[in-house]
């Protein structure tokens, strides 16, 4: 299938969760679809038949209130069926609301707190390093999710121990909670900010494949060096009325508003 | 016992390659000999103890038995959040290890003293909290450590606390360890508690009372076998460097008041409030009364003697 049809099929679901099970995050989980499809898609070494294989590349989803978007995206890579992801959110359902421990296959780790997923990231480098295997550690975070100290803690703590089987990408989509990233804290300038601590920076557009798959290659990895790719992306991306508009952080959409982006996604 | 400690984690970790430790930039020179044979798990984790818990969330989920270490309320209360998500909601098997429990640091003032590391350990499901009560309890348990599957709060002191032992004791985790048999009071004592235990029991003996002492290194889960088998005509007594809100006897009195034992718990410990300006832990037990005499005259009195 193309990039594309994949992509849109998850952007598509997402609204559709949402607005069915009735689960809010809905922008901030489109905002990743296309990190999370250049991961799975390109990137990762995983074999979905055997989710839990010891050699696997591992994700570290930071931002947990998107993790409707992963298990869309998981749905796709044949972890499980797309079907199974409308139990999101159900009494007794694996597809909870933020991932814990009895989350479905190909599922890493427990989110939902902030300021988790690169210090997780980071032990498990360190692990693998010490056993001398080959595994790769790719942590997703938001921008907001950067306001929490503990990134800055495993941000010195991954380059001085030279971990360059860890790759950071930062989901900034210049929107938080309740108001813009860099007036709430300064965030900018975030390329230059993990240049400082001593990381291979890349700086992408966060919703273009090729350049996703180009800053996700061995061929932009420095030897001894931890990677951060801060992706610019748009809180809400690829629905015209969603895009950069923070009432879709907790906003449920209508049947209307998802007949709407089913067209706009080319689905209809 | 942190030299103890030290000491037998560069035993164990001879022998299992998975151990490694994770200290957050304290023990100058206390993990050398660890270091020399094992020097890629000999891990500084900076002065960052919230980053270094989630990181030995994620060495144990690839396979490593992580020990962390600092002094007790960098390693419990301001990691707090990363211990109950990461090591205890995850389950995995690392060692949470606090040095200068109690008032062992009680000259460096409150910002040091953990009255509070065993209320906020209790309360996480999943979570053991072992307490030795000197070195030769320590050694004892280390290897007992080994064998759990998920995490332990480990609750040390500093250096040069009393032995309670002549030998190493035969402990088990979970397990009271009867030290002293008596008819009148029992005395429960968890982590370095024992030795004020121990001079109580003396002190009462000698008014012609006979206590039981028992050490309670295990304050969770309680062995409640052993405290089903406490008759309730005896005087419970509980002994602990740790806030009475919360901790070793709270616990005792909760689980008291939900079985059928009809007896009375008679709590020692630090109370409800911050000490300061103070010279040493003894200036410390003296001020808030937590001595074999104080002790002794409180239990005497409960019996109306």
């Amino acid at each position: 299938m193309h990039d594309n049809t994949i992509i849109n099929q998850v952007r598509h679901q997402l609204v559709d969760l949402s607005h069915q099970n009735k689960v809010p995050h809905l922008a901030c989980a489109l905002s990743c679809v296309d990190i999370l499809y250049a991961l799975y898609f390109h990137a990762m070494k995983i074999k979905p038949s055997e989710p839990n294989h010891a050699q696997r590349d591992r994700f570290l989803l930071g931002k947990g209130h998107a993790v409707a978007a992963l298990y869309c995206m998981l749905a796709q890579r044949d972890f499980f069926s797309p079907d199974d992801v409308y139990s999101l959110g159900q009494d007794g359902s694996a597809f909870e609301e933020h991932p814990g421990v009895n989350s479905p296959p190909g599922v890493d780790n427990i989110s939902g707190s902030l300021g988790h997923a690169l210090g997780l990231a980071t032990g498990m480098a360190k692990a693998s390093k010490i056993k001398g295997t080959k595994e790769h550690f790719y942590a997703l975070v938001g921008d907001g999710e950067l306001n929490e100290g503990t990134n800055w803690e495993a941000a010195m703590f991954a380059p001085a121990h030279r971990l360059d089987n860890v790759t950071l990408i930062v989901d900034f989509n210049k929107l938080q909670g309740t108001g813009r990233s860099c007036e709430i804290m300064q965030l900018d300038d975030l390329a230059e900010k993990w240049r400082a601590f001593g990381w291979n920076t890349l700086e992408i557009d966060g919703h273009d494949v090729e350049q996703l798959k180009a800053a996700l290659s061995s061929d932009s990895s420095v030897a001894g060096k931890p990677k951060a790719i801060v992706a610019h992306t748009v809180k809400g991306a690829g629905i015209s009325f969603m895009q950069d508009d923070n009432n879709w952080h907790y906003r449920i959409p209508t049947l209307e508003e998802v007949e709407l982006s089913a067209k706009e996604l080319g689905l209809r | 016992m942190r030299n103890k400690f030290a000491e037998c984690l560069t035993q164990l970790a001879k022998t299992n390659e998975d151990i490694c430790l994770l200290y957050a930039d304290i023990g100058n020179r206390l993990f050398n000999n660890l270091k020399e044979i094992a020097p890629d798990r000999t891990i500084n984790a900076g002065i960052a103890e919230a980053n270094m818990a989630t990181m030995a969330s994620g060495m144990a989920q690839m396979g490593f038995r992580p020990f962390i270490y600092t002094i007790t309320p960098f390693t419990t209360a301001r990691n707090f959040e990363q211990i109950k998500i990461d090591l205890a909601y995850a389950n995995v098997p690392v060692v949470i290890v606090g040095t200068g429990s109690g008032l062992a640091y009680a000259n460096l003032g409150p910002t040091h003293h953990s009255f509070e590391d065993i209320a906020l350990m209790r309360v996480l499901p999943n979570m053991k909290i072992v307490c030795p009560a000197d070195s030769m309890e320590l050694e004892a348990l280390m290897p007992e450590l080994l064998k759990e599957t998920g995490p332990v709060y480990l609750r040390i002191g500093k250096k040069n606390e009393p032995q309670n032992y002549s030998d190493i004791p035969k402990l088990t985790v979970g397990k009271a360890h009867l030290c002293r048999e008596g008819q009148r009071v029992t005395l429960l004592c968890t982590g370095t508690a024992l030795h004020i235990g121990n001079q109580v029991a003396d002190e009462l003996l000698s008014k012609g009372i006979s206590a039981e002492l028992v050490s309670m290194h295990t304050v969770k889960p309680l062995d409640t076998g052993f405290l089903s088998t406490i008759p309730a005509d005896k005087l419970v007594v509980s002994i602990e460097e740790h806030s009475l809100n919360g901790g070793f006897g709270s616990a005792l009195c909760e689980w008291f008041n939900d079985s059928d034992w009809e007896g009375k718990v008679l709590r020692f410990g630090i109370p409800d409030t911050f000490i300061d300006q103070l010279s040493g832990p003894q200036a410390a037990r003296d001020r808030i009364g937590l001595t074999a005499p104080d002790i002794t005259s409180r239990i005497l009195k409960k019996l109306s003697l």
